[in-house]
């Protein structure tokens, strides 16, 4: 009771107190914790808006590295989250604070590097004979060093090299620790080899003289999956408008939507919902 | 009839030091003195340099705390109901960055009373009625000590300390700040009032407290202590001769 | 680098199309700043004032520290009210997470101890010079303090003016307590780090002038506003 009339009493003096206070509150709206690169590519700009025209949902986008973006929703900060790192995904369903985790679109990884191409590895089929290429020669290779699902699929290819590129941290293995378009401004700076998402590359504006060496192995299939958070566990999910969103991007026109955004005539992400 | 006068229950305070010391950079700057002020009269504080005037001004406000000695008022030890009587006007005028008149309305609702015509009757009493509106800071060196002074009269002080207030200021400045304290003095007020300028003091003093090297040479009445001053010492110092012992 | 020519370009156009999206920019920053610095100054003034003329053990000790918090990195102090507004936090409650209030705060906090610091300076310098005054007077420690602040009005301008300087500039507290939503929490600094991020170098580069300008604008206004003040010799 006390608390109620404690909480009322500090809400409305806190909005009182911010000027600034958004009307956002007035119309329903959930918040999405996603990653950088499907922000960056500009889906959401593209997809939001028919979503919101039929529902009257605004969907907040808030973008950061996989591993944050799960950080958040399991901090209950967010309604809905969808990114692109399976394993963590489904431990996060696993821990609780997620209710199910479902297929949506997929798009892939490539590695891009300068045209001269030191370390010789264009047109490779395999991604991880071209990184254990780059390793040998020694080129400098720029990680995201985030923990985001980039830098975990990157960090699962290293795996299946002979090459430990944590030793080499520092010298021509270099970790920026920021998101996909720091690292790419890195790499571009540096003369240096990344792995990218496509879609990120694409709608990149600071190529310089970079482009794609490895594209096309299944190894680099970019899975992203949508999970509501869990209201039983965070009280304050709106887990009506959550379900509605994460319903309408499965559906056959949320799937299409996904299907028809291009970027220089190009299709970035490929819906596979089941 | 301008400035209100002081309420006549309230009798003018008798000051009075016993055993004064104060201390300052290993010295005793003010060393032993002893002194009983008469109620009324105009006291004019006279010393070299150095002698202690200011400061026993300042210990007397209880602007500093001294070292050993009392301090009485009316017999009272000095305490803050004692020093909201009083007023101290400083050889550097202390002016708020603020209008002529928002400097008297400050010290006015100090004490509660802020009126318009309170405003304007000091500002009249100093003769600066038409410059309520400028900036205090923009006032020349006179017109600032006379406006320190009627904000200092605002207080209705029964203790007026003055210390200094024309040491640079020209003839005609220094002949209207004298008026304004004679008249204040006129109405009640004890006035004590510190100087090196010896017309001044033949001008306005009652009675004279002569002061040597932080001790009391002689309080004498102004009229004796310049036809036939006590001490060695301010024979010297109304020669013109410098004090050396 | 054709970046800065294009930036200039850019800048520009933005400014004479007047960009809905950048004016909405424009003016949830300021909104967002200005209400900080008020805040602040709410806060820290006072404070700074009280902190000019008390004396008590321990005050050199607490200028030590408020001068430190001058250079709290925005980083933290983002990550701090994060924790604090997280929905796993003791303030989930409030619902302010990515919300401009959540911003607000932030930088309410960031810019506080400036504020605090730099008017403890101002007016412990004042305060020297009116000492003796104020005690003729017997004037309260609360008297003494409100008659400070408001002499050292002119000199609080410039006071106010770093904190928000301060604010407007600094990405590290509102990304992260913000989120940098787009029509919601999307501030100058904050579109800078994207269009970074995106590559579009020029983009950004454009934001940055664009911010210069306002920034310029206000230490203009504010500066004008001093030399008036002091020719009337009130500052």
């Amino acid at each position: 009771m006390l608390k109620n009339r404690l909480t009322r009493f500090l809400s409305m003096s806190c909005l009182a107190a911010a000027l600034a206070a958004s009307p956002v509150l007035a119309d329903e709206s959930i918040i999405l914790q996603s990653t950088t690169s499907t922000a960056n590519s500009g889906l959401y700009d593209a997809i939001l808006p028919m979503f919101q025209d039929q529902t009257g949902i605004i969907v907040n986008v808030v973008a950061v590295g996989t591993g944050q973006a799960i950080k958040n929703a399991a901090n209950g900060d967010g309604d809905v989250l969808l990114v692109h790192a399976r394993p963590a995904e489904e431990q996060f369903v696993a821990e609780g604070h997620g209710v199910e985790r479902f297929d949506v679109m997929y798009n892939d990884f490539v590695i891009v590097g300068p045209s001269a191409d030191a370390a010789g590895i264009e047109g490779m089929e395999s991604a991880v004979a071209a990184l254990e290429k780059i390793g040998e020669a020694g080129a400098v290779f720029v990680s995201r060093g985030d923990n985001s699902g980039t830098h975990k699929k990157e960090t699962a290819l290293w795996l299946a090299t002979d090459i430990d590129p944590d030793e080499a941290s520092g010298t021509w293995y270099r970790e920026t620790g920021s998101g996909m378009g720091a690292t790419l401004n890195a790499a571009v700076g540096m003369g240096g080899y990344t792995m990218t998402d496509r879609g990120t590359w694409i709608s990149f504006q600071n190529k310089g003289d970079h482009e794609i060496l490895v594209e096309g192995d299944s190894e680099l299939f970019n899975q992203y999956g949508i999970i509501l958070v869990n209201p039983e566990k965070h009280s304050n999910v709106k887990a009506e408008a959550g379900q509605a969103f994460i319903d309408w991007i499965l559906s056959d026109q949320g799937q299409a939507a996904i299907a028809s955004y291009t970027l220089d005539g190009k299709q970035l992400f490929f819906p596979n919902a089941k | 009839m301008t400035t209100p006068a002081p309420d006549a229950s309230k009798p003018r305070i008798g000051g009075e030091v016993r055993g004064l010391v104060y201390r300052a950079g290993g010295a005793n700057r003010i060393d032993g003195i002893d002194l009983a002020l008469p109620k009324s009269s105009l006291t004019v504080v006279l010393g070299p340099n150095g002698a202690g005037k200011s400061l026993l001004l300042r210990l007397m406000h209880g602007l500093l705390e001294p070292a050993a000695g009392e301090i009485l008022w009316d017999g009272k030890r000095l305490d803050e109901r004692m020093r909201v009587r009083q007023a101290m006007v400083f050889q550097r005028p202390v002016l708020l960055r603020r209008s002529v008149g928002a400097n008297i309305r400050f010290v006015l609702r100090l004490r509660g009373k802020a009126t318009l015509e309170a405003v304007d009757s000091l500002l009249a009493e100093v003769g600066l009625e038409q410059l309520a509106d400028q900036p205090a800071r923009q006032l020349s060196g006179g017109e600032q000590q006379r406006l320190a002074l009627a904000r200092a009269l605002a207080l209705k002080p029964a203790v007026l300390f003055m210390d200094e207030p024309t040491a640079s200021l020209d003839p005609a400045a220094t002949a209207s700040i004298e008026s304004i304290v004679k008249r204040a003095h006129e109405r009640g007020a004890k006035v004590i009032f510190v100087t090196h300028d010896l017309g001044q003091a033949r001008r306005l003093a009652d009675d004279i407290v002569f002061l040597n090297r932080g001790r009391l040479v002689e309080h004498t009445p102004a009229e004796r202590f310049f036809d036939q001053p006590d001490s060695r010492q301010a024979r010297q110092y109304l020669s013109g001769k410098l004090i050396l012992d | 680098m054709q970046d800065f020519g294009e930036a200039f370009r850019l800048a520009f156009q933005l400014v004479l199309t007047a960009d809905p999206d950048l004016l909405e920019i424009i003016v949830l920053s300021l909104r967002v700043s200005l209400t900080a610095v008020a805040f602040s100054c709410l806060i820290g003034l006072p404070l700074g004032a009280a902190l000019a003329i008390a004396r008590f053990p321990g005050r050199p000790a607490l200028i030590i520290l408020l001068n430190a918090l001058m250079g709290l990195p925005p980083v933290v102090v983002g990550l701090l009210i994060y924790l604090m507004l997280s929905n796993a936090g003791p303030l989930g409650w409030f619902q302010l997470l990515y919300t401009p209030t959540a911003m607000i705060i932030a930088q309410t906090v960031l810019i506080t101890p400036i504020v605090a610091a730099l008017c403890r300076e101002v007016v412990e310098q004042l305060y020297s010079e009116y000492a003796e005054q104020f005690r003729s007077l017997c004037m309260t420690r609360r008297q003494a303090m409100s008659a400070l602040l408001w002499d050292a009005r002119y000199s609080l301008l410039t006071v106010g003016l770093a904190g928000f300087g301060r604010a407007v500039a600094e990405v590290g507290a509102v990304i992260i307590v913000g989120g940098n939503i787009d029509h919601l929490t999307r501030v100058m600094t904050t579109a800078i780090a994207l269009e970074t991020s995106k590559g579009n170098l020029a983009l950004a580069l454009a934001l940055g002038l664009v911010l210069l300008t306002i920034a310029l604008s206000v230490n203009a206004a504010v500066m004008m506003l001093r030399m008036t003040a002091s020719r009337y010799a009130y500052a």
